[in-house]
């Protein structure tokens, strides 16, 4: 995942601060958008999330109940809730990922299209949670799959579940489509193809894709 | 070794099949339905055996959402698992609640007062409402009414879940009950909240059944679907909803008469044909039963405390001994056996789950079915993941 | 009213004469008690209970398993010992040792639709813990049990002989141990906890490095809650190892089960 193949323009592009934020907005005002493509592209890409049909546990009941009638997740452009992998941006991880179910959700993330995000959902998806002393449990989506956004919660609210969806919106705004803060979808190592852990005889083989997650190194200072 | 001939065989054995073709129904398709699957009620999964469109053999698969309730439970005190039980049937945490603060009561022989157990028949009985006006949507939506009884019905449960949010402090995992009695008192604004929705109820289910129960298409798909025997459904072990809906008079609020439920005046509706169709019913009618029983308890609601006085919250031990405790859940029996050796520790935690148990007539009932209804028959069998693997 | 559970007991073993049926008393306030069943007959007994005029026990409600380990009994008798020296006999303690072995149950809850009555509990106990682990099934009896006996197998281990689809339910099939067994020791992925405390901090101090490099300390006060904190003490001049690597490397802790 380097930027070797893409070395950092050295000169700036022409044009560039020939128009300052000022002049922008002013320009505006008399009802001309002056903007980047990028900008106008990820405007649009926000605003049409289209999240998968993917409920695992509790969280996946919030999710539903924020679909519905009184939080109504439409009016962010997220409501076309997709049962295919194929068709979906978006994969919310609502609820406890056991290490029976790990294999199929790096599949599901595997199967689906570039762009891409991720959302964990509730304290399960993120660490396990209340679960996380259980043998089945993993601790933490983000062990085997690029996590975007982590929702706290036992179950979060349907209003947590937008806020992080807001968040995520203001992820793919500033996303870049060139220079070294490139998104993760235009980066020319970035293949689709994440490892899928096998069943071992006591434990997931391998119990965390190292390539995505390593245990960060905690220095604690023991009390003598 | 036993020699005992099944009276109720299992109608398959075996984990897959091994060849698709079959020389008498020629070939064979095995489908793999789930764990992703949007009908599938979370993650469960079927691995499915068609001949053409007919299901020839079903097996179920189970342990995507096995998050070791029963381990955890037994790593930690009593009052522990409290919030645990909330996760279990993630859409009743107050009867999961009840169930198991029953059950710890038995062990240790702890009286609860009264004004407790009003509250608890409110509660539960609200929780009863919720779950069967949800299991209504989520059928409907299986048989493809995408979208608007879904709507309808989870605009109800958020008006319970109000009720829930103001009295316990969170909409879906109340961890309301204690042992011995409930954990914050209800005011009289919440009371006159739950009466208004009490009342209100009624003219919801009028509107939902106008939309519903008449409609040509559901009756066409839900008619004769997943039939079930009664002989059957008593040997499988099948509660609940389910069962009532084959006729047999089973319910334990009235079998047990736990808590106060003796001092109420309700009916339990039976079905006929124990179909598809049946079990809607049954649950339609068991919420009137429901909002008639709130009508009863709301103004009887008797003062006094809420807790046993002599009830212990910290350092709680019940001496060694075992019990079982069981409530009629929305979904069916719902038990909690406990084994004490004397430690803060329960020696063994066991949920006795109703979504697992009735889902063992699940390939009986879909064998010579279509595999479209098979996702019918699933959604009328009323399952929670959380439940089923724990 | 039913009749009690002893009338119950003598009933059975009037009815098959070879057989063991033991009363566990049950000393709780619940007063539960129960019938241990002896294994040779038990299927025939269980089909007797289900089928029996009086009893008809048509519904098997819960299916469970506990498992009993091995457990040493320490018990002291005092011994009155007379004093060689004429003196008046000294009371000395002496502590006897004993293993009370192990053994698996499983635990059925019996109820009767028909006549509404229950529960009658049923105890099936094994041999031992590792090789005498197969009861008869109660599935050919009551068809409630197929699902509950095969989550018996998966998380304690007993086999049940004449099972229709004796599999894993719960646990993958390549799965090889009983977690719900008392010495079942969990697989180590307790690397990095993004909040541990209590028993999960315990797990996951063992994967910490032993000693303290030189950490900027606000950092590591801080360290115990948040994993902002955590990543701060991340990016700080310390050895830095591939932790969750290295614990790959190392054999898997050995389990008490076979």
């Amino acid at each position: 995942m380097t930027d070797a193949a893409r070395p950092e323009p050295t000169e700036p592009a022409p044009g560039a601060h020939l128009v300052t934020e000022a002049e922008r907005d002013e320009l505006r005002r008399h009802g001309i958008l002056l903007t980047k493509l990028e900008e106008i592209v990820n405007l649009g890409r926000s605003k049409s999330v289209w999240p998968l049909q993917f409920g695992l546990a509790c969280c996946a009941i919030e999710m539903i109940a924020a679909s519905m009638a009184r939080f109504d997740i439409a009016r962010f452009g997220s409501e076309v809730f997709r049962p295919s992998p194929r068709q979906a941006d978006l994969l919310i991880v609502s609820g406890t990922v056991t290490k029976k179910m790990a294999p199929q959700v790096v599949r599901l993330w595997n199967q689906m299209p570039e762009p891409k995000y991720c959302i964990a959902m509730g304290a399960c998806a993120i660490s396990g949670g209340p679960f996380k002393q259980g043998y089945n449990v993993l601790k933490g989506i983000d062990r085997f799959i690029p996590v975007d956004v982590y929702i706290p919660g036992c179950p979060p609210r349907p209003e947590a579940l937008l806020h992080g969806l807001l968040q995520l919106q203001e992820q793919i705004r500033t996303q870049k489509s060139s220079g070294p803060n490139v998104a993760r979808h235009l980066r020319p190592g970035d293949r689709c193809d994440y490892a899928v852990p096998e069943f071992g005889e006591r434990d997931l083989e391998p119990p965390a894709n190292p390539a995505v997650w390593q245990a960060p190194s905690i220095v604690r200072n023991e009390k003598a | 070794m036993s020699g005992v001939e099944p009276m109720f065989p299992s109608p398959s054995s075996g984990a897959h099949v091994n060849a698709v073709h079959d020389p008498f129904h020629g070939d064979l398709l095995e489908v793999s339905m789930g764990p992703h699957h949007p009908s599938t009620h979370g993650v469960f999964r079927m691995m499915v055996t068609l001949d053409g469109e007919t299901i020839v053999k079903l097996k179920p698969v189970f342990g995507y959402l096995h998050r070791n309730h029963e381990k955890l439970g037994e790593n930690t005190s009593y009052l522990g698992s409290m919030p645990y039980t909330d996760r279990l049937d993630y859409l009743n945490s107050m009867t999961n609640n009840w169930a198991y603060a029953l059950a710890v009561e038995k062990l240790a022989g702890q009286p609860v007062p009264e004004r407790a157990e009003y509250l608890r028949v409110i509660l539960a009985e609200l929780t009863r409402l919720l779950n069967h006006v949800c299991l209504a949507g989520f059928l409907l939506q299986d048989t493809g009414a995408s979208g608007t009884p879904l709507m309808y019905a989870f605009r109800e449960r958020e008006k319970i879940l109000d009720l829930f949010e103001s009295l316990s402090g969170s909409r879906m995992m109340c961890n309301y009950q204690r042992f011995g009695g409930c954990r914050v008192d209800a005011s009289p604004e919440w009371l006159a909240g739950a009466q208004t929705i009490t009342n209100n109820f009624g003219r919801f289910l009028d509107e939902y059944e106008e939309l519903i129960t008449g409609n040509e298409i559901m009756m066409a798909r839900t008619q004769g679907v997943g039939a079930l025997t009664p002989e059957l459904a008593i040997s499988a072990g099948i509660t609940g909803p389910m069962l009532r809906a084959t006729g047999v008079n089973y319910d334990l609020r009235k079998v047990d008469a736990y808590g106060v439920y003796s001092r109420f005046d309700f009916r339990v509706p039976l079905g006929d044909h124990g179909d598809t169709y049946d079990r809607y019913m049954i649950r339609i009618l068991e919420m009137r039963e429901s909002i008639k029983i709130l009508q009863q308890a709301l103004p009887a609601l008797p003062a006094g405390p809420i807790m046993d006085p002599k009830a212990k919250i910290r350092g709680f031990r019940p001496k060694a001994g075992e019990a079982y405790g069981r409530i009629e859940g929305p979904k069916g029996e719902i038990g909690f056996y406990l084994i004490s050796d004397g430690s803060p520790n329960p020696y063994r935690y066991r949920v006795r789950p109703p979504s697992l148990v009735n889902l063992t007539v699940l390939e009986d009932m879909c064998l010579g079915q279509t595999i479209a209804d098979a996702v019918i028959i699933l959604g009328s069998v009323d399952i929670v993941l959380g439940e089923v693997d724990r | 009213m039913m009749e009690t559970l002893e009338q119950v007991r003598d009933r059975l073993l009037a009815r098959f004469p070879g057989g063991e049926v033991t009363l566990i008393a049950n000393p709780g306030p619940a007063a539960q008690h129960s019938l241990a069943l002896g294994l040779n007959q038990a299927a025939a007994m269980a089909l007797f209970l289900r089928d029996d005029p009086d009893l008809r026990l048509d519904y098997c409600s819960n299916v469970t398993g506990v498992d009993w380990p091995e457990k040493e009994i320490v018990e002291s008798t005092k011994v009155t010992v007379p004093d060689p020296a004429g003196g008046p006999a000294k009371v000395v303690e002496q502590k006897t040792k004993r293993i009370q072995p192990g053994y698996l149950e499983v635990v059925y809850h019996l109820y009767s639709m028909a006549l509404k009555h229950g529960p009658v509990i049923v105890r099936l106990r094994t041999g031992n813990r590792h090789d005498q682990v197969t009861v008869p099934s109660f599935t050919p009896v009551w068809r409630s049990c197929e699902f509950q006996e095969r989550e018996v197998f998966d998380l304690f281990g007993v086999k049940f002989s004449d099972h229709p689809d004796l599999r894993r339910i719960l646990m993958w099939d390549e799965f090889t141990a009983h977690p719900m067994r008392k010495d079942y020791v969990e697989p180590d992925d307790y690397e990095w906890e993004p909040t541990p405390h209590g028993t999960v901090l315990e797990k996951a101090k063992a994967h910490y490095p032993a000693t303290a490099v030189a950490a900027p300390t606000a950092a590591v006060g801080a360290a115990h809650h948040t994993p902002a904190a955590a990543a701060v003490t991340t990016a700080a001049p310390v050895v830095r190892s591939d932790t969750g690597l290295e614990t790959r490397a190392t054999p898997a802790p050995k389990e008490g089960t076979p």
